[in-house]
């Protein structure tokens, strides 16, 4: 569980169109990474490719090396299904499968990869993964309600619920809070703080202050003009970045002076 | 028949509670709308009385009448903007009642001639051995029911895969032409999917061949387009979201277009799938190439001529034998049951609709 990532000369184009250019970091493990920067900066499509769910849209592809404690995710033998098992993702608006139950949504991850597993078993990692969620108490007693009925705060629990429910090594989350209130973002930080002592998590956030309070490493991302690819500007200790950062462009950024 | 709405009783609501902001001074009472087209129906059957009456037309002299009427008075007591909004709410309303003329006149009509032999015999009973009175339509309605159950079973499973591919799969050139050529199939006349049909047959089981299957085959060329449309645009409204939120949960492609992808869809899909249906049962001219007419009750149609309703209710029809009224009789019958079909059809595809979509309440 919770291994780290790292990432070497990564270029991201979608058909010609460069779109993340020469990106290397270093992703620790048991730790919050946060990834800030304005909109249209490559955040988050550099978040996609590290579980190569940016090669599904059309004419998408990854150059470079991205690799997860030595595994090269895009070596010749590497499953985009299997990545992606290893690798979870959270995305920004909450997307519980509409035709499943609050339990099934949770089931869905082992139930749609036809694992077999006993009643009891299931049953146990549906209350283990909610739990995990911080949404048991909230849901415990209608769980073959659909997830759909629930609020968008519960929502997106659910959906880091259903994350975790395949036990994933690294967890990926774009935008988890940008359209939930205060208090159901509150919630996902918290849980976020819980969730870095198992797993490796990856947060895109427009929230400067959400990546001041969560997250360990910070990551700042920038481009030079539309059309330009984005690059990543600086990558340092949240503290660090937020207090003195190395780039001009980190400070002018973080104190408001542009995006 | 005609559109007006009862005049509501002027003192029920509005006086009750007067609220200055909501009744101006120069607003029309509720009921006055109801009272134009109420005059305008009157005027309309007396100007038809005076002639030969005829139903439609009165419908469209109540229309007009009741239009002009309302925009006139709304004019001048509630001035230009409320008056085009009327005459506009009235316009659309109009053309509503008059599509409706021959829907009502068609489904009245076929109802009156038709509910003479609306009884067990017709339900029981084949043409065999009957000339005259009495006998039924039972081989034609149960060889309706079995070529468009093959129909469907050949239909179905090719334009399902067809959609899931142009929708999940199909790129480029290829996506184009596929989705170019199932457009070309939807504007075949049906009398050209059964002379293919029949040519077909004829070239492996000889010329004069009569088969259900061959019906089948020709009604699946008019049916497939129908089904890849409706699907194609159901699996289009899934959203991608779903699909995301299943890949990156490491779900093959596969497993989340079967698991996910289609049974969120799976309302839209029956409800196209029934729509198609009715849309192929009704068909004449295929049928009456590749599969004739018999007088004689046949299930099986991998052997010998099998008769259909709308073929049926053709022969009755055209060849009534003497005297002619049992057999007109028959064919009116014929076209209410297929009315019939159709209309159960559209409800059951209704109900799929309701009790399939997925549930978002509370």
């Amino acid at each position: 569980m919770a291994k780290r990532i790292d990432c070497s000369d990564v270029n991201i184009y979608y058909g010609d169109f460069l779109a993340v250019e020469n990106v290397t970091v270093s992703i620790e493990p048991r730790s919050v990474t946060a990834l800030i920067g304005p909109s249209g900066c490559g955040k988050s499509t550099f978040l996609r490719a590290l579980n190569r769910m940016h090669e599904v849209i059309p004419g998408a592809r990854v150059e470079g090396k991205i690799a997860m404690d030595g595994q090269d995710l895009y070596g010749p033998d590497a499953d985009p299904v299997a990545v992606r098992r290893q690798i979870g993702m959270v995305f920004q608006r909450p997307n519980p499968f509409p035709t499943m139950s609050i339990y099934d949504n949770v089931a869905a991850g082992l139930r749609l990869n036809s694992k077999k597993l006993k009643k009891s078993d299931l049953d146990d990692l549906v209350e283990r993964s909610l739990r995990g969620a911080n949404l048991w108490n909230e849901v415990k007693d209608r769980l073959n309600r659909p997830g759909s009925g629930l609020s968008g705060g519960q929502q997106q629990r659910l959906c880091i619920a259903r994350a975790i429910a395949v036990e994933p090594d690294v967890l990926l989350m774009d935008e988890p809070c940008s359209a939930l209130d205060p208090i159901s973002t509150l919630a996902i930080e918290d849980l976020m703080a819980d969730l870095k002592d198992r797993f490796t998590i990856v947060i895109v956030t427009h929230n400067m202050q959400q990546a001041a309070r969560v997250s360990e490493q910070t990551g700042f991302f920038n481009l030079n003009g539309v059309g330009q690819p984005g690059r990543l500007i600086e990558f340092n200790p949240t503290e660090k970045i937020f207090s003195n950062p190395d780039q001009k462009a980190t400070e002018d950024y973080i104190s408001g002076r542009f995006g | 028949m005609t559109t007006q709405i009862t005049p509501a009783p002027p003192a029920t609501d509005g006086r009750t509670t007067p609220s200055p902001a909501q009744r101006p001074e120069g607003r029309l009472p509720r009921w006055v709308p109801g009272a134009c087209f109420a005059a305008a129906a009157a005027v309309a059957v007396g100007l038809e009385a005076m002639g030969d009456f005829n139903i439609a037309l009165a419908v469209l002299w109540t229309a007009v009448l009741g239009t002009l009427f309302v925009w006139v008075s709304s004019r001048l007591m509630e001035g230009p903007r409320k008056a085009t909004d009327r005459l506009v709410t009235c316009l659309v309303g109009s053309a509503f009642g008059i599509a409706m003329v021959p829907l009502l006149s068609l489904v009245y009509e076929v109802t009156r001639r038709g509910i003479a032999r609306f009884d067990l015999t017709f339900f029981t009973y084949s043409l065999y051995g009957i000339v005259g009175e009495g006998g039924g339509a039972y081989h034609a309605l149960m060889g309706t029911l079995v070529i468009t159950a093959l129909t469907t079973l050949i239909s179905v499973p090719i334009g399902l895969l067809t959609a899931i591919y142009l929708v999940e799969y199909g790129t480029g050139r290829l996506k184009r032409a596929i989705t170019f050529l199932v457009d070309v199939m939807t504007g075949i006349p049906s009398i050209v999917a059964g002379l293919f049909a029949y040519a077909l047959f004829a070239l492996v089981l000889g010329p004069g061949i009569r088969l259900g299957f061959a019906g089948a085959v020709a009604l699946s060329v008019l049916m497939i387009p129908v089904v890849v449309r409706s699907s194609e645009e159901v699996l289009k409204l899934v959203p991608n979201e779903l699909r995301e939120a299943s890949l990156a949960l490491g779900v093959p492609k596969w497993r989340t277009i079967v698991k996910v992808v289609v049974p969120t869809a799976i309302a839209g899909l029956g409800t196209g799938v029934t729509l198609a249906i009715a849309r192929v049962v009704g068909e004449t001219a295929p049928l009456l190439i590749t599969v004739g007419i018999t007088n004689a009750t046949n299930l099986d149609p991998f052997a010998e001529r099998m008769a259909t309703l709308p073929v049926f209710a053709y022969y009755q029809l055209t060849q009534p034998g003497v005297p002619p009224e049992f057999a007109i009789d028959r064919a009116w019958t014929a076209a209410l049951l297929l009315i019939m079909l159709v209309m159960g059809l559209n409800l059951v595809a209704r109900l799929i609709s309701r009790y399939f979509a997925p549930k978002t309440s509370r």
